[in-house]
């Protein structure tokens, strides 16, 4: 029997800072630093009423996001669930197109038609924004099956949650994988809970990464606040799957700080629990802290936070300014002219 | 200077209660600091600050209830100003959220299910299905609850709530996200007598399981030559809620109302939930249940009896009239009632036929609506074609076509998947007003 490799990586930033640029670290912060000041700009605007609907925010989980991008060449897809505002942001997408979408405006990427959970990206290879839960896992298989097809040396990076984990569809895209060979990085990000369901309550055995060792699919367990240990996996994993080896799973620690949606109260865990997280295993505090030790000042920390301020604050600008899809939209766009 | 205003936990929320400042006047916070905790009926929830600055007032009081959405409740010195739009910056699409046809006090109501005189308790029909399902489980220890978080959590819309403190974990039961898995468990489950309670959290994550309740559930007696029965319901909300998009707005009513060897109900109100609901349970066969996110919330009166059941395959005339015949399920008798409130005054006198049950579907009750009225308009919150209404017309065309003065006339859903924008998803939802203008379009008004 094939047997999948564990192994673990472990944040050591003192170490890790040799081998990492400057220029890395202050691109990580911004892209990081971007994401949660957007998101924490989209819970507001979702208590103005300003977005509606169901509305789940990554802040926490920006260090995935980020270091996996990091290891992507142009070319790859990204497919994802609906907590995909940073995946989108991560991948380049224009900030001020995903805030009009999660206003419903015209400008939004989807033209207002999607909204939060529903957005996509030819052009950065973003693939959605898919609201079933495990439904991205064969549909990022299948995206790698057309890289397959076509042997053009890209990678699919296929992100779910702790909780898809358990859908039937995952294991089923997990044996055609590893039996085609198929160019698929599965990125599980273990926030430890799905909704209001505490991992092990819901999983037999709670080591994420070896969920594909009964198909021979290496696995391993990542630091997914730290966006170094994210970017040094997803650079194996990436290229596994390019050269043609198969699939690869990449088991992500991390945490969401708010509830599941807006309107989850979060009772299942304590404040303490939130608390020690934010306090101890911040990946933005992470990077930061490694920007000082790398010598870069406060002043020039606080240039980027008022650059990225600004984004932001155009963005919301932008998507509540930006049109309502004119009425002539609702029946464009459900067929194409054969 | 930065307002802070009274955020909203969920789409329809309209007020809740500020229940305590972390923060006060003078305090410096950070984006992300939490400020305070505020409260519904539903849940508890943290305000952070979105924007840095000091505390510069607290304008609400700790413990103040009905906070409006959107009122300032406080400032922060510093911050930039164009952080928090003022309230007015709102759009009005926001409105269009709410619940759009609240319940309306009807014309005396023909339930001959429900003796003259009895007394009525109030109660929302979050709580009646509650209460179907505890009052059956209580009855029969072959009854039990299984779904994604319908224990420790009471139910993504808590609808179990305190269903797991009185039955424990052995008949209250949480599952991984593995609709396909749990669906097909219940199935098997039932074979052997057991009569399961399969919640989806919505349904359109049954499409994930819709094989095990076709291929497993309706078809079994049929293929076992009547040994084996499947008492078994598939309920959880069915239809839109609000912009919560394509792939979480679908109205599956005529889907499952296909299929033999299925039983298919939509309750309307708390009345049709609680008496339907415990019917469904007993039932021998497999029941789909339809409920409605939106009308979890309302409140009904219920006949205070001691075992409320309503009759499966029975359709309520839920407002008596002479001039047209409105037949609807689920959410849109509301609207057709609120309809049939603004035609009154407009000197049309509808009918409204809450159908309850879609399989059985009781013809009777709406032809003899139809020979009576001469007009047909029927009402569905899914798609027009193959649908619900098309049936209905079909057979009424078939049985009473010399009674129709007008071709029947249906009100659906456009003919598009269901879009996120505020203003399109408006356009594509049957209105009110799309009724009243069907009923003109039949009564030549
Ligand atoms: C098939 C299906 N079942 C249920 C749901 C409702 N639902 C949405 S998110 C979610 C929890 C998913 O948790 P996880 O995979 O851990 O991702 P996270 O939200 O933590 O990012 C559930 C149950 C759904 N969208 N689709
Ligand atoms: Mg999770």
């Amino acid at each position: 029997m094939a047997r999948a490799a564990q192994k673990d990586s472990k944040t050591d930033s003192g170490k890790k800072l040799s081998n990492v640029s400057r220029d890395d670290l202050l691109k990580y912060y911004r892209q990081m630093v971007l994401i949660r000041r957007f998101e924490e700009r989209a819970g507001q605007l979702y208590g103005m009423g300003l977005i509606g609907g169901f509305c789940h925010l990554y802040i926490g989980q920006e260090a995935v996001a980020v270091g996996m991008e990091a290891a992507s060449k142009d070319g790859d897809q990204v497919i994802t669930g609906y907590r995909d505002h940073g995946h989108m942001l991560a991948a380049g997408m224009d900030p001020n197109a995903v805030m009009a979408e999660l206003t419903g405006r015209s400008g939004g990427s989807s033209k207002g038609k999607g909204g939060s959970m529903h957005m996509f990206d030819i052009e950065t290879g973003f693939f959605g924004g898919h609201g079933i839960v495990g439904a991205q896992v064969s549909l990022g298989t299948g995206l790698a099956f057309a890289d397959f097809y076509k042997q053009n040396g890209n990678v699919s990076f296929t992100y779910f949650g702790d909780g898809a984990a358990n859908q039937g569809q995952v294991y089923e895209s997990f044996n055609m994988a590893q039996l085609w060979k198929l160019p698929v990085v599965y990125v599980i990000e273990n926030n430890e809970y799905a909704m209001g369901t505490a991992l092990a309550r819901a999983s037999a055995t709670v080591n994420l990464s070896q969920r594909g060792s009964s198909f021979g699919i290496p696995g391993e367990t990542v630091d997914g606040m730290d966006v170094f240990a994210v970017k040094e996996a997803a650079e194996r994993a990436a290229e596994h799957a390019r050269s043609g080896k198969g699939p690869y799973i990449l088991e992500m620690k991390t945490y969401r700080y708010r509830g599941h949606s807006m309107s989850d109260p979060a009772k299942y865990r304590s404040k303490e629990e939130v608390d020690e997280v934010k306090t101890t295993r911040d990946p933005i505090d992470h990077v930061k802290t490694m920007l000082q030790q790398a010598g870069v000042s406060e002043d020039d920390i606080k240039t980027i936070d008022n650059e990225i301020k600004a984004i932001v604050l155009e963005a919301v600008e932008f998507a509540q300014t930006s049109p309502e899809p004119d009425p002539s939209e609702l029946y464009t766009d459900v067929y194409l002219e054969a | 200077m930065t307002d802070i205003l009274m955020p909203a936990l969920s789409p329809t929320m309209e007020e809740g209660t500020l229940s305590k400042w972390l923060v006060k006047v003078g305090d410096t916070v950070a984006a992300g600091d939490v400020i305070a905790e505020i409260e519904t009926d539903k849940a508890t929830m943290e305000v952070e600050a979105v924007d840095e600055g000091k505390i510069e007032a607290l304008l609400i009081e700790a413990g103040t209830e009905g906070v409006k959405v959107n009122s300032v409740i406080a400032r922060l010195e510093g911050g930039t100003s164009s952080a928090a739009p003022a309230p007015a910056a709102a759009p009005a699409e926001a409105k269009a959220e709410a619940p759009a046809a609240a319940p309306v006090a009807a014309k005396p109501q023909n339930d001959p299910e429900i003796p003259e005189g009895t007394p009525t308790v109030r109660i929302t029909v979050r709580d009646a299905l509650r209460d179907a399902m505890a009052e059956e489980m209580r009855r029969d220890d072959k009854v039990f609850l299984m779904g994604e978080e319908v224990a420790q959590y009471q139910g993504a819309y808590k609808v179990s709530r305190g269903l797991l403190e009185e039955f424990g974990e052995r008949r209250v039961i949480d599952t991984p996200i593995t609709e396909m898995g749990f669906a097909g468990i219940g199935a098997g489950a039932a074979m052997t007598g057991l009569k399961p309670i399969i919640e989806f959290m919505t349904f359109n994550f049954a499409m994930q399981a819709i094989d095990h309740i076709l291929n497993s559930s309706a078809k079994t007696l049929y293929m076992s030559g009547g040994q084996i029965k499947s008492s078994i319901v598939y309920r959880g909300p069915n239809g839109a809620a609000a912009r919560v998009g394509a792939q979480h707005s679908q109205d599956y009513s005529a889907w499952y109302a296909q299929i033999p060897g299925l039983k298919v109900i939509a309750p309307y109100d708390a009345a049709d939930a609680k008496g339907l609901l415990k019917a469904a349970i007993r039932d021998p066969n497999p029941v789909v249940f339809l409920e409605h996110e939106m009308m979890y919330g309302l409140e009904f009166d219920i006949p205070d009896v001691e075992d409320f059941v309503l009759p499966i395959g029975k359709a309520k005339i839920q407002r008596t009239g002479a001039d047209v015949t409105i037949v609807a399920h689920s959410r849109m008798v509301g609207f057709a009632l609120k309809a049939a409130e603004q035609l009154a005054a407009e000197g049309i006198d509808a009918e409204v036929v809450n159908l309850r049950t879609l399989r059985p579907l009781d013809t009777d009750t709406v032809i003899a609506s139809v020979k009576k009225t001469n007009r047909l308009v029927t009402v569905e919150e899914g798609w027009g074609p193959m649908g619900v209404g098309a049936e209905i017309a079909a057979r009424v065309t078939a049985e009473a076509f010399d009674d129709l003065d007008a071709p029947p006339a249906r009100v659906h859903q456009e003919d598009v998947p269901m879009p996120y924008a505020a203003n399109l998803e408006a356009l594509t939802v049957p209105s009110v007003e799309k009724i009243i203008a069907a009923v003109k379009q039949v009564t030549y008004k």
